[in-house]
């Protein structure tokens, strides 16, 4: 870089060539159409969508809206369910993409019609979007929105630090979004192993893509780790003790000491593989003393933890949604709480069975192995914890508790296969192949993601205020269930077969039927999904039948639940007392929820910032500008962001008040909403009759 | 001293500054999480560094890199600074006066920007040597680590000007107490790391 460079240069090394149509238009063979047209439709989709949404809020004059409502809030409830949109949106190309590379594979004998280039492409922006831009908003979201609320708070501890976050993994979303449109993204997979993606073999952009997004989502998660932990040590409402906790925030807390300590490990490989890329360093080269054994260790540091970053919310779901729809407390909180904590620390101890057969010797792989195995045990305790939740409880089949039943019968299959591989003599003959792909899906796929889809119906009617359609979600969760098991179970019979994992093509015969079993089930997924987005259109159309403003539809048991649906801004008029786990169940019990308070007082509240969107958009740009090469534009906005949080330090009179007049209207509207509300039994929950009143539980249920 | 009087690891404000020293609670408990997170980065690095100091590729290595004296000069400014934060947190708990808050304050803002003056100049004589990181994987490391403190002690200097800068808009408020005392914290950190950079890196190597 020089400054004739960038006079010379000012786009760096964009060029024509960046376009996905153009080797398509200069050298149409059938090959080149073919994956140019599928590159081009996928961009022109994000164009195209990008185009119709403007379009939408210019038409309907909600850029106002947006801006002062929602992207401004510093409110952890807005911030949440903005992350939880951007994992759905997310998703859904994640998932297109998934479709793509299991057709390919359905027509995969002796060729297929993707590129080995671009089916590579494929499976590198699935696996990262998935894991950065999928699964870590869509927990960071549900965390966001539920554990204030759980915990009797009125907000996370830094709620502009919160909105930052967003902000940058949306920028880092962002930038994995336009590497559809301008230039290719990284072929080396999700964790971008080097020397491949050094410059020496992977001179183009798609590297430095993948880093820079990595690195966005990374600082968020760092900073949504610190301040979930803080909120969780030092928010709680008086007498909520850590073990009167719900499982839920639990788990958030687990996950976010995860995030603290393992996120650093992933800022440091991508920084040290930038560092190789930008400047010739040479930490993981193949010359000059460089060594990809540190990368190996460094990401696997960062990526086992992650695992449990992404599994350990879910868990904390199941336990409320289990607990809830069946009437009881959660059997063995305690061994519950000592199993979550224990999978926390050992997943710091593990991250080599991620590559056993990289050459360490054979006692190395043994400690490694066992400890891996280690961590069946308190995941087992989990299970049965669960079942014996359920064992004589009043269970209704609502569709939280479909996916929760889906999950235990399936988690375990995806346990028992990680047991086989943390065997380093069975991963020496099954690594590389589609087993472990079967495998890792099988647990993050009924782990995570069924989990977090669990929540989502579970907590939707608490955010906006009224339920979601009850046959449509049901059919989506059995389009998951089985969709999951067609597209997967195959893979372990595959990867047994000996087809390597990331093949385009093979010569197989004996692949095909399997392979195209595979594809229904990815089929299958998608109409889940469909169903899904068709479920949210149908219950915003019905919502007037379905509201539950009174805020606890479910019989509920834990905070979130004993205010209104949706809650105010400052969640709790007046702070809970708590005096024992399932408070608000305690309070129901007792006959003193719903109480109106004597006098309030004034909220102390923050004030909207833009800190978060313009860190973000800032973020992108100076991301973009290292990505092309663009000195200016990296110069510029790395400027434009130290000026920015300068700027937030000078700041003052961040706060504003929500007068005890308003306080008192808004809770006493409720209260009469309640009192107008008609309690309905556990068997009405899912019929227009609920408005969000439970009658009290029967006596004589084992609580 | 009560329980109540403390409110957080470290030195607190004390109840003689009222909600200021409530307010303190979350965000100094907050800073000491982040630097947590910030050692476990640090300490990624000091593994990078320890497990390449044999790859030198056949390039120059400590013995011929290192400048023991400058970095003990280094070590004596860094160590100066740390004590100088400190009497700059015990005037602002013991409301010695914004005079005196920010003397120390310009005290330490010296004597880390001398520190990084000799940083500085230790590096161009290493690159003069033939010692530039892409040189070998032990440089690639070492310049990754004590860069890696130094791009700190930058920030940390930014970050002391902004404050007397916001001393000068708006006096001593809480927001300012807030930021000198997690300034401090992340002072005192750095220092803690140097010691590790002189000890792991230049006492190490030049054994």
């Amino acid at each position: 870089m020089n400054l004739a460079d960038i006079f010379q240069h000012p786009l760096g090394r964009m060029s024509p060539e960046s376009l996905p149509f153009w080797q398509m238009l200069q050298d149409p063979t059938e090959a080149n159409v073919i994956n140019g047209v599928i590159a081009t439709g996928a961009a022109s989709v994000v164009v195209i969508g990008a185009i119709f949404a403007v379009a939408l809020i210019t038409k309907y004059r909600k850029w106002g809206v947006l801006w002062s409502e929602w992207l401004t809030s510093p409110d952890h409830k807005k911030i949440g369910i903005m992350y939880v949109v951007l994992a759905l949106v997310m998703l859904t190309r994640a998932l297109i993409e998934a479709v793509l590379m299991r057709s390919q594979q359905a027509f995969g004998l002796g060729g297929g019609f993707l590129s080995e280039d671009h089916f590579a492409q494929l499976f590198s922006t699935h696996g990262t979007i998935m894991i950065f831009f999928v699964a870590m908003p869509f927990l960071t979201g549900v965390i966001n929105y539920v554990m204030p609320l759980q915990i009797g708070a009125r907000d996370v501890s830094f709620p502009i630090l919160n909105s930052i976050g967003l902000g940058l993994t949306a920028a880092g979303a962002a930038l994995v979004m336009i590497s559809l449109c301008i230039g290719k993204f990284s072929t080396g997979g999700w964790f971008g192993y080097p020397p491949y993606t050094e410059a020496s073999f992977s001179p183009g952009v798609g590297p430095d893509y993948w880093i820079w997004a990595l690195t966005l989502a990374s600082l968020a998660s760092t900073l949504s780790g610190i301040n979930f932990a803080v909120t969780i040590y030092k928010e709680r409402a008086p007498g909520m003790k850590l073990m009167f906790m719900p499982l839920f925030t639990w788990t958030a807390l687990c996950t976010s000491i995860i995030m603290i300590f393992a996120m650093p490990p992933l800022t440091v490989a991508t920084a040290q593989l930038a560092l190789d890329r930008y400047l010739g360093f040479h930490y993981f080269t193949n010359e000059l003393g460089g060594n990809m054994m540190h990368f190996a260790n460094l990401f696997w540091l960062f990526g086992h933890p992650e695992v449990y970053i992404l599994i350990l919310p879910s868990f904390g779901v199941y336990s409320e949604v289990i607990s809830t729809f069946s009437g009881k407390a959660l059997f063995g909180y305690n061994s519950m709480v000592m199993a979550t904590a224990a999978i926390a620390i050992l997943s710091f101890g593990v991250w080599l069975h991620h590559f056993f057969t990289m050459g360490q010797n054979a006692n190395i792989n043994a400690v490694f192995g066992i400890a891996s195995m280690l961590i069946g045990i308190p995941t087992g305790v989990k299970v049965y914890a669960w079942m014996w939740t359920i064992f004589r409880g009043r269970v209704r089949f609502t569709v939280p508790m479909i996916y929760s039943i889906g999950f235990i019968y399936l988690f375990v299959l995806g346990g028992i296969t990680g047991i086989l591989l943390a065997s380093p003599t069975i991963d020496y003959q099954v690594h590389n192949t589609v087993f472990l792909v079967a495998h890792f899906h099988n647990v993050a796929v009924p782990g995570a993601l069924f989990g977090l889809l669990a929540g989502y119906h579970f907590w939707f009617p608490k955010a906006f205020g009224f339920r979601l359609n009850e046959r449509l979600g049901m059919v989506s969760a059995i389009c998951w269930i089985f969709g999951f098991m067609l597209a997967f179970f195959p893979l372990y019979a595959l990867g047994l077969m000996g087809l390597p994992r990331r093949s385009a093509a093979y010569n197989e015969p004996s692949y095909v039927p399997l392979e195209i079993v595979a594809f229904l089930g990815a089929i299958l997924l998608t109409v889940a999904l469909v169903t899904l987005v068709v479920q949210l259109w149908v219950s915003i159309k019905h919502r007037d039948e379905n509201h539950v403003f009174a805020g606890d539809p479910w019989d509920g048991r834990s905070l979130e639940w004993s205010v209104s649906a949706p809650p105010p801004e400052y969640n709790f008029a007046v702070i809970p007392v708590v005096t024992g786990r399932d408070a608000f169940t305690i309070a129901k019990q007792a006959g003193n929820a719903y109480q109106p308070a004597d006098t309030y007082a004034d909220i102390e509240v923050p004030k909207n910032s833009a800190m978060g969107p313009v860190l973000g958009a800032i973020g992108f740009a100076l991301a973009f500008g290292l990505v092309w090469h663009i000195w200016w534009m990296a110069i510029l906005f790395f400027v434009a962001a130290v000026v920015t949080m300068i700027a937030h330090g000078f700041a003052r009179d961040t706060t504003r008040i929500v007068p005890a007049q308003q306080v008192r209207q808004e809770h006493r509207r409720w209260l009469d909403a309640v009192a107008a509300a008609k309690a309905i039994s556990r068997e009405d929950e899912r019929k227009p009759a609920n408005q969000g009143l439970a009658e009290p539980a029967l006596s004589g249920v084992p609580a | 001293m009560s329980y109540e009087a403390i409110k957080h690891p470290g030195l607190n404000l004390g109840s003689a500054h009222g909600r200021d020293h409530d307010a303190a609670e979350s965000m100094m408990f907050g800073f000491w999480v982040f630097l947590m997170s910030d050692a476990i980065l640090f300490s990624m690095v000091f593994a990078t560094y320890v497990t390449s100091v044999g790859a030198t590729a056949g390039g120059p290595g400590p013995h011929e890199l290192y400048d023991i004296k400058s970095v003990f000069i280094e070590t004596l400014l860094l160590l100066a600074s740390s004590f100088t934060f400190g009497m700059a947190s015990l005037a602002l708990k013991y409301k010695h006066g914004t005079a005196r808050l920010i003397g120390w304050l310009a005290v330490t803002l010296v004597l880390g920007v001398a520190f990084l003056g000799f940083e500085l100049h230790d590096f161009a004589s290493m690159f003069s040597k033939g010692g530039v990181p892409s040189r070998s994987g032990f440089l690639s490391a070492f310049f990754d680590l004590v860069p890696l403190h130094g791009l700190h002690v930058t920030g940390g200097s930014i970050w002391l000007i902004c404050l007397v800068g916001q001393i000068a808009m708006y006096g001593v408020d809480t927001q300012v107490k807030l930021g000198v005392m997690r300034l401090a914290l992340f002072w005192h950190f750095l220092d803690i790391v140097w010691i590790a950079i002189f000890s792991v890196v230049y006492l190490a190597g030049l054994t």
